[in-house]
């Protein structure tokens, strides 16, 4: 398999994994018949996003880009966290080999679907 | 770029352990050897007549005999091919087209390799109806389930002799009992068996098993990789595969790959004499490595038959995480496997092998598969199973199914 370095590192090294404790926005996506769940969690202050965090059952490139999204949306405000796509993020991860973009996808959609619970929450 | 240079030379020098010789093996060097001088020296085209096409046509029978002596056949039924897929897809549109006048029925499994799926596909859409047989959960097909699909109309059955995935042998002595039974003093049903994953690492005698047709290919016992074989039982003729010259006695077309041939009847010639005690050996290894890691990793299940396996598959689950992650931090280590999961592929289906065998989709994706070779030793399966606990723990850890 043809991963980036970059890709590599954040899936050997992943940034912020773990369950987080009142979490204000969580997005459950993926599913598990297709080899691919992400769960993302934020923390929001001031409309910003101060924390983030991920667990992830997936490939290499699953675990890369959630990895990789939970440190691009870090002090966003809510608008600019919801303009970060997945190309956003495996940009930032050097890119990942085409048949892998299905999985990057995920990563959007976590995102979304946390800001998305967040509001839901607190509107 | 620096840092690149170096990690790319650090990846270069680890320990390297080779746990996919269900893949392909390395060639041994005493295959190497015999072939070596047939690429320049005997370089002949066994169909001259001149003194250098005879040189090189003896050396091709030679390598049939031997060939056709691991199996239990007469050389003049061994036609050699390019590989086993050609082999296979030799026998099933090689029967189709001679047979179609007497019936257009198939029988399969749904566990074959792809080189039995594909052809069977497509002779589907040349109008030929195809029954794939189902697995029990173990991977065993039953040989009820065979004769329940029998039909007047069936001119071929096409059965694994061993399963490439998760390593369940097939009864392949009862399922040709019952084609013989239904058959009779009739020409068809032909019973075809896919061996590449057996010739050369269990003993076979096509006529003990009841195979009319068997496939086999030289890479997955030592040999090169380009050549191998189909077995035709004496008496059936099958539209050749490839049209061309008179090779093969009619029944393939093109210069023999006289090299390859050679080492594929080399490795033969050893595995003859070498697999019973490799046999033993890699049982016992599995045995063990399967032992240790159920033991030291928890939510481990085994894919497949618990006994009536190859000597050298291991293929396990281990839930809630995804088998290319697990793959790729083994090949970080130095471990090479191979895995079940859709994301090692170009589909995103896991392995049609694990869902036929009623395995639920996420086990599936979760599956790798490590199979065993002439190299392998206790101590690699001991370093593999410390960086296997590691690897599991690490990735749970980032897994939201704990």
């Amino acid at each position: 398999m043809s991963y980036s370095q970059k890709v590599i590192d954040y899936f050997t090294h992943p940034r912020n994994v773990g369950k987080m404790d009142n979490p204000d926005g969580v997005g459950k996506v993926g599913n598990p018949v297709c080899g691919d769940v992400m769960e993302l969690y934020i923390k929001v202050e001031n409309g910003k996003i101060i924390d983030a965090k991920f667990q992830t059952f997936g490939c290499a490139a699953a675990i890369a880009t959630s990895s990789m999204v939970t440190e691009l949306v870090k002090g966003k405000t809510l608008d600019e966290a919801l303009r970060i796509s997945n190309e956003t993020v495996t940009e930032a991860l050097g890119g990942v080999p085409a048949i892998k973009r299905h999985c990057s996808v995920l990563a959007e959609e976590a995102l979304k679907a946390a800001i998305a619970d967040y509001k839901s929450k607190h509107s | 770029m620096m840092l690149k240079v170096i990690i790319f030379k650090i990846y270069h020098m680890l320990k390297r352990v080779y746990l996919d010789y269900a893949a392909t093996s390395p060639t041994d060097e005493r295959v190497i050897k015999a072939m070596a001088p047939y690429w320049q020296r005997f370089f002949g085209n066994p169909s001259s007549l001149h003194y250098f096409g005879q040189e090189t046509r003896g050396a091709v029978e030679v390598a049939r005999e031997k060939v056709a002596r691991l199996i239990g056949a007469q050389p003049e039924e061994i036609v050699f091919t390019s590989g086993g897929t050609e082999a296979d897809n030799f026998a099933l549109k090689g029967v189709a087209c001679v047979a179609k006048s007497q019936g257009q029925h198939l029988i399969t499994t749904k566990i074959e390799h792809s080189a039995i799926l594909k052809p069977a596909e497509f002779l589907a859409k040349q109008g030929f109806t195809i029954t794939y047989l189902s697995p029990q959960k173990d991977g065993l097909i039953k040989p009820d389930d065979l004769r329940a699909a029998l039909t007047d109309k069936t001119i071929l059955v096409s059965i694994m002799h061993a399963n490439n995935e998760v390593g369940t042998i097939e009864p392949i002595k009862e399922l040709a009992e019952v084609i013989k039974k239904f058959r009779g003093a009739k020409k068809y049903p032909l019973f075809h068996v896919d061996a590449v994953q057996t010739v050369g690492h269990l003993p076979i005698d096509v006529n003990e098993l009841g195979a009319d047709l068997l496939s086999m290919s030289a890479h997955k016992l030592a040999g090169p990789k380009g050549v191998g074989a189909l077995y035709i039982r004496k008496g059936i003729t099958l539209e050749p595969f490839m049209h061309g010259g008179e090779q093969e006695r009619g029944r393939r077309g093109s210069t023999e790959n006289v090299p390859g041939i050679v080492g594929f009847g080399k490795a033969c010639e050893l595995a003859e004499k070498e697999m019973g005690a490799e046999e033993v050996r890699l049982s016992k290894l599995r045995d063990y490595f399967i032992k240790e890691v159920m033991s030291k990793i928890e939510r481990v299940t085994l894919n497949g038959h618990v006994t009536k396996r190859l000597p050298n598959n291991i293929n396990l689950s281990f839930e809630g995480i995804e088998g290319e992650s697990m793959m790729l931090s083994l090949d970080l280590a130095g471990i090479a496997c191979s895995t079940g999961s859709a994301c090692s592929s170009n589909t995103l289906e896991p392995s049609h092998v694990m869902l036929a065998l009623g395995v639920n989709p996420e086990m599936a994706h979760s599956s790798l598969r490590f199979t065993l070779g002439r190299e392998t030793t206790k101590q690699d399966l001991d370093y593999t199973v410390n960086q296997l606990v590691k690897i599991i723990k690490r990735l749970r850890d980032i897994s939201p199914y704990k």
